[in-house]
């Protein structure tokens, strides 16, 4: 069994590095949404600092759900999918590695480059600090759930805009919880650990059923 | 063995087949045959267990194939009208992953072999995509040589194919009927056997009837 993920997982990641302008593109949308801000509200320390770890949230959301829709539509249109839906080993397996060659690729590299980004909107080292963890708990998270989406959503004319429709309610609470912790992170008296249990509960949760619901959709859609 | 019984299909609201019986012994190959639209391609999806059926039952050695899932796919090579390669990738990796989720334990050694066989020495680890139509198909048919699966599924292998690739398949195919495996494909091609029998499925003869000759 975790011959086929690595199988998998190995596989998307030689794809992904042979094709990169996908994993940049990524990257530089979330750089760049989040470059903007600053530029249009102005460069007052207080307002940026309140307006960080959001921004920073919603860009990093964005920018996760620019390569969902490219997940499962690749190996849809080329016919690697069907193989993957007629491997005696468990569906799922093989959805859970896709998925994280999909964090791998477009989640991780949020992660390393977010401290650069707060930067711009002056805060203090423990917020930045706390951003990645956050990040690196919640974007797991992120790729999980919509690959739900993306998988509801294979074949669909204007998958595109659908995916966001039904993903994006869905990530309410990981962007609550995440942003959540890295403004109390820069209070005097800073408890981030509950936002930290939750949004590891969301994970936890997530890694159990979102492989099994994104397997049992992609057999629908495949119909 | 696979039996077959009452099956019926419909894409939408057109009828495709109904009442389809068949049950296929060990060494057989079927051949189904009928016009374009006829259903062909949604039968083999079908006994793959990639579409659901309307009615009727599907059955592998008396068990059925639904309820057996994986065990059945383990049994089962299904080659679609897509090759299922990646153009990223070099014909030694996807046959490397192919195997893998065949479920097979496949060494390089056993790859590069099957990709000489194929006729493809010296284009193993080249990119498919800059390979010919005929040679990709070449790089996906060579997942038959890896394969241990006893039933073959197989939707129109020979297009696209040159006459020493069909020459090739067409052995392949004759060689596993003759170990007592089963083959059921569509083509427009006629595949001589060297032991074991063949049989005709004619689709959309009748309407909505699939008639066996």
């Amino acid at each position: 069994m975790w011959r086929i993920f690595f199988c998998i997982l190995g596989r998307d990641i030689r794809l992904a590095m042979r094709r990169r302008t996908d994993v940049l593109t990524t990257l530089f949308f979330f750089v760049i949404v989040v470059s903007l801000f600053p530029l249009g509200v102005g460069t007052e320390k207080q307002i940026l600092r309140i307006l960080g770890p959001g921004v920073v949230w919603v860009a990093a959301l964005l920018a996760s759900m620019l390569a969902l829709e490219r997940l499962f539509a690749a190996d849809y249109e080329d016919g690697t999918l069907e193989q993957m839906l007629m491997t005696p080993q468990p569906l799922s397996v093989v959805v859970l590695a896709k998925i994280t060659a999909h964090w791998v690729l477009t989640g991780l590299p949020l992660v390393a480059i977010a401290p650069l980004m707060g930067m711009q909107y002056h805060l203090p080292e423990a917020s930045l600090i706390t951003m990645m963890l956050s990040l690196l708990v919640g974007t797991p998270v992120l790729s999980l759930i919509g690959a739900i989406g993306a998988a509801l959503t294979l074949g669909l004319r204007g998958g595109g805009i659908l995916l966001a429709l039904l993903i994006l309610p869905l990530y309410i609470p990981v962007l609550v919880y995440g942003a959540g912790a890295v403004t109390v992170s820069a209070l005097d008296f800073a408890d981030t650990q509950p936002y930290f249990s939750l949004l590891g509960a969301f994970l936890l949760l997530a890694l159990i059923f979102s492989p099994l619901a994104a397997a049992a959709a992609l057999r629908i859609s495949t119909e | 063995m696979l039996e077959v019984a009452d099956l019926e299909c419909r894409r939408g609201d057109r009828l495709l087949f109904s009442g389809l019986s068949f049950s296929l012994e060990p060494g057989t190959l079927l051949h189904v045959r009928g016009r374009n639209g006829s259903g062909k391609t949604t039968l083999l999806r079908t006994l793959c267990g990639l579409l659901a059926p309307d009615a009727g039952e599907m059955s592998w050695n008396g068990k059925d194939t639904r309820r057996l899932g994986e065990d059945f796919h383990r049994d089962t090579l299904y080659f679609g009208h897509l090759n299922g390669i990646k153009s990223d990738l070099t014909g030694i990796e996807n046959l490397r992953v192919s195997a893998t989720l065949d479920g097979d334990l496949v060494e390089d050694s056993v790859i590069w072999n099957a990709l000489d066989r194929m006729g493809l020495a010296g284009f193993e680890d080249l990119p498919t995509k800059v390979l010919s139509q005929g040679q990709k198909k070449r790089v996906a048919l060579a997942r038959l040589l890896l394969s241990n699966a006893p039933l073959w599924i197989l939707d129109e292998p020979f297009t696209a194919l040159d006459v020493d690739a069909v020459d090739q398949l067409q052995t392949l195919i004759a060689q596993h009927v003759a170990h007592d495996g089963l083959v059921i494909l569509t083509t427009h091609q006629e595949v001589p056997l060297t032991s074991g029998q063949i049989r005709r499925l004619h689709l959309g003869d009748e309407r909505g009837h699939g008639a066996e000759t």
